[in-house]
């Protein structure tokens, strides 16, 4: 295998092969022509050529978090790395495997001010899991290896692989290491034994338990283990943005969402439980606000998750339990051999019902406008809830998560930690390659669809089927809302004047674009749009209430038993 | 609290400033920060001298364990140790403060190893208290110049820090 020697860019399309990548998503440019003229020789994987670098790291972002495979990712030096920076940073936050390969100057030019460099390694350094600048072409093999294997393993995260030109030029013989061993990285999977028995006690003795569950469910693949554990114990199961659909939404278990726009049930329930089991997930600040006021009950918490710096980070836990999600829920579920069927869980169950009954998702179904809410509720309606729905950022986001019940992992996907506006085309388009065949929706607004529109050229060359659900109010929603409940109704630059018309703008890009205008038209839209243009991207723009807010909300700093409810 | 923290990393470019990037990212503080190769060529040995509360210093830790170089990591004030940093004074040396420099110099153990007819050079080493209290002592018009290494640090008896 080693006889003949190969230049660097072959390397890298041989390991990308022999990493079984099957899509990159990326765009060329001087420093990677060597390896783009390897993809032209090649059939191992396809490449999708996006319009914009960012969209090429929302693309494989979007593909990992839908697959559970490490997204790929090529640009080129220079502008090609910095506008891939805001894709790296978003699924950093989010902890999605990535291996993001840029292209760099000659080795010799760095340093030089030369045309398109720029120091990826350090630009990218703060919002990477590791970086690697490949100097030497008997080095790359090797690098790439650990890059896929750092990406993939503990907490996962975003690798760059930064290559500059002449390394893709220069000529090595080629062996893809069949391991990788790192003495300085060797992520826990197992978690404390000890731990574990204290855990599956704890939650025994509870009297009113409660289910956290985070984005690191759904990552580390705990949605099967959750539902084994909360069917066993019968306890409540509520999710963070992250984890929705780890736990099926519909199942009377779930209290639905948790945090600055989750339900009066999970946030009241979360606030006053007595045992909280926490999985792979953080108590950051949109789940439990403030967390002086979060430390007023007394609870005694389990914290599971793979990365130690998660825990006890914002709020000191009793039994942190460091290890992947599944194997440590599997763990605590061989340790719990009864139901515990307590007249306290009984009384506990009762208090949650009467949160509950406080129907804290309801609104106005008598509008002459379209409500935003309505036609969530109706899509999900329309697929059965069996669609991937990617979305952007801000209210239609919050909406798109609390009314469509997702009740499976991985089918909701969308930018937490960072809140990236401009997610939600282009991680449909990852998604939809991955799944040529399942409904994939984006849901967006007419202030986040602008910021990656050009994608849909993308869309039309690989005729991707995606339905765009822009809930269009013509204000940037959430910055408003915020106006209007923080800044006195002072509306500075949160007003969009000036829209295109987005039905023509569909159909400039060759799709079907549709204009809904009157709430009686949500639904018979939506089958339109998912049974005559099932195979065509249908961009529908849905007029609706400008003056509709998120509710629930807990304003920013403040508890969870201090939500604004409408 | 003040906390020594040392870490063996891979001996890799970037991998300084990883750490340095660490700490100005999350916030932290830090007092000092040594860096140089160790007997084993492929690790570097770092001392970072940092100040936080119980909860900062854990998740400084923890979040210096997770950087993908940091091989090992021990918490030097976790038990006892010896901290040690040179430093460097440039001082005038003229007149009757010539003698008066060098006995000072002699009083801190210091060594003086660079003579002009009008200044001394004068190591020293030791905690950053003593380097400190030496430069109270003497004559502040007289220092022309100062350069102090950081702490390096080291735990007593048994417990050591080696892959």
């Amino acid at each position: 295998m080693a006889d003949t020697e190969l230049t660097g860019a072959e390397i890298v399309v041989r390991c990308l092969h022999a990493e079984g990548v099957k899509h990159v998503f990326g765009y060329p440019g001087g420093a990677v022509l060597n390896i783009y003229d390897e993809i032209y020789k090649q059939d191992g994987f396809q490449h999708i050529l996006v319009r914009h670098e960012q969209a090429a790291v929302h693309a494989a972002d979007a593909y990992s978090r839908a697959t559970g495979q490490v997204g790929v990712a090529l640009v080129t030096s220079g502008p090609g790395a910095t506008n891939a920076v805001t894709g790296i940073a978003t699924a950093y936050m989010d902890s999605i495997p990535l291996v993001v390969i840029t292209g760099q100057v000659p080795t010799a030019a760095i340093g030089m001010d030369a045309f398109q460099e720029v120091d990826t390694i350090g630009i990218t350094r703060p919002c990477v899991k590791h970086n690697f600048l490949v100097k030497d072409v008997r080095e790359l093999a090797e690098t790439m290896k650990k890059a896929f294997y750092i990406a993939a393993t503990g907490r996962p995260g975003p690798v760059v692989v930064d290559i500059p030109k002449d390394v893709t030029q220069n000529t090595c013989a080629f062996a893809y290491p069949e391991s990788v061993s790192m003495r300085s990285y060797n992520p826990t999977s197992k978690g404390h034994t000890g731990q574990i028995k204290k855990a599956a006690q704890m939650l025994l003795e509870a009297k009113r338990p409660m289910l956290y569950v985070g984005g690191g469910a759904v990552l580390g693949n705990g949605a099967e283990p959750v539902r084994a554990l909360a069917r066993k114990l019968g306890f409540p199961v509520a999710s963070t943005l992250m984890g929705l659909g780890a736990f099926p939404e519909p199942d009377p278990q779930n209290l639905g969402m948790l945090g600055m726009h989750g339900t009066y049930e999970a946030n009241m329930a979360m606030q006053h439980c007595d045992v909280l089991l926490a999985i792979g997930a953080r108590f950051d600040d949109r789940v439990i606000g403030n967390p002086k006021h979060f430390g007023k009950e007394a609870r005694r918490i389990i914290h599971i998750d793979v990365d130690p710096s998660s825990i006890s980070k914002r709020v000191r836990v009793d039994v942190p339990i460091v290890g992947a999600v599944d194997q440590v829920l599997d763990d605590i579920l061989t340790q719990i051999s009864g139901t515990p069927d307590t007249p306290e869980l009984k009384a506990w169950w009762a208090q949650i019902e009467l949160w509950r009954a406080q129907d804290c998702l309801k609104f106005d179904r008598t509008s002459p406008i379209i409500k935003p809410q309505a036609v969530v509720e109706a899509l999900y309606k329309v697929t059965g809830g069996n669609a991937f729905v990617t979305s952007d950022v801000g209210q239609h986001q919050m909406w798109a998560a609390q009314y469509y019940k997702f009740n499976a992992p991985r089918r909701w996907i969308n930018s937490g930690g960072l809140g990236t506006m401009g997610f939600g085309l282009p991680a449909a388009m990852g998604v939809a390659m991955a799944y040529p065949d399942a409904p994939v929706v984006c849901i967006t607004g007419e202030g986040s669809i602008q910021m990656n529109i050009q994608e849909l050229s993308t869309c039309k060359e690989h005729k991707l089927p995606i339905k765009v659900i822009l809930l269009n109010n013509g204000v940037l929603g959430m910055v408003r809302q915020w106006q209007e409940f923080f800044y006195e109704e002072r509306y500075s630059e949160s007003y969009v004047t000036s829209l295109p018309d987005f039905t023509m703008l569909a159909e400039a890009y060759g799709h079907v674009g549709m204009k809904i205008e009157r709430p009686e038209d949500v639904e018979p839209a939506l089958i339109k749009a998912f049974t005559e243009h099932k195979d065509q991207l249908v961009f529908m723009n849905f007029i609706t209430d400008p003056r509709e807010n998120v509710y629930p909300m807990i304003p920013a700093g403040k508890g969870l038993s201090e939500m604004i409810l409408i | 609290m003040r906390h020594i923290i040392s870490l063996l990393m891979e001996n890799e470019a970037g991998a300084l400033s990883r750490v340095a990037g660490l700490f100005s990212a999350r916030g932290y503080n830090i007092e000092s920060l040594t860096v140089a190769p160790t007997e084993d060529a492929t690790l570097s040995r770092m001392t970072i001298v940092t100040r936080g509360s119980d909860e900062v210093i854990e998740q400084i830790n923890k979040q210096l364990n997770k950087l993908v170089d940091v091989v090992k990591l021990q918490d030097l004030s976790d038990g006892s140790h010896i901290e040690r940093e040179l430093m460097l004074v440039k001082v005038r040396a003229v007149g009757e403060g010539r003698e008066e420099m060098k006995r000072m110099a002699d009083i801190f153990r210091g060594r003086i190893i660079d003579v002009t007819e009008k200044s001394y050079t004068i190591e020293l080493t030791g905690d950053g208290k003593k380097l400190t209290a030496f430069l109270e002592a003497i004559d502040p018009a007289a220092i022309l110049e100062t350069v102090r290494t950081g702490t390096s640090g080291i735990a007593r008896g048994e417990r050591i820090l080696k892959i």
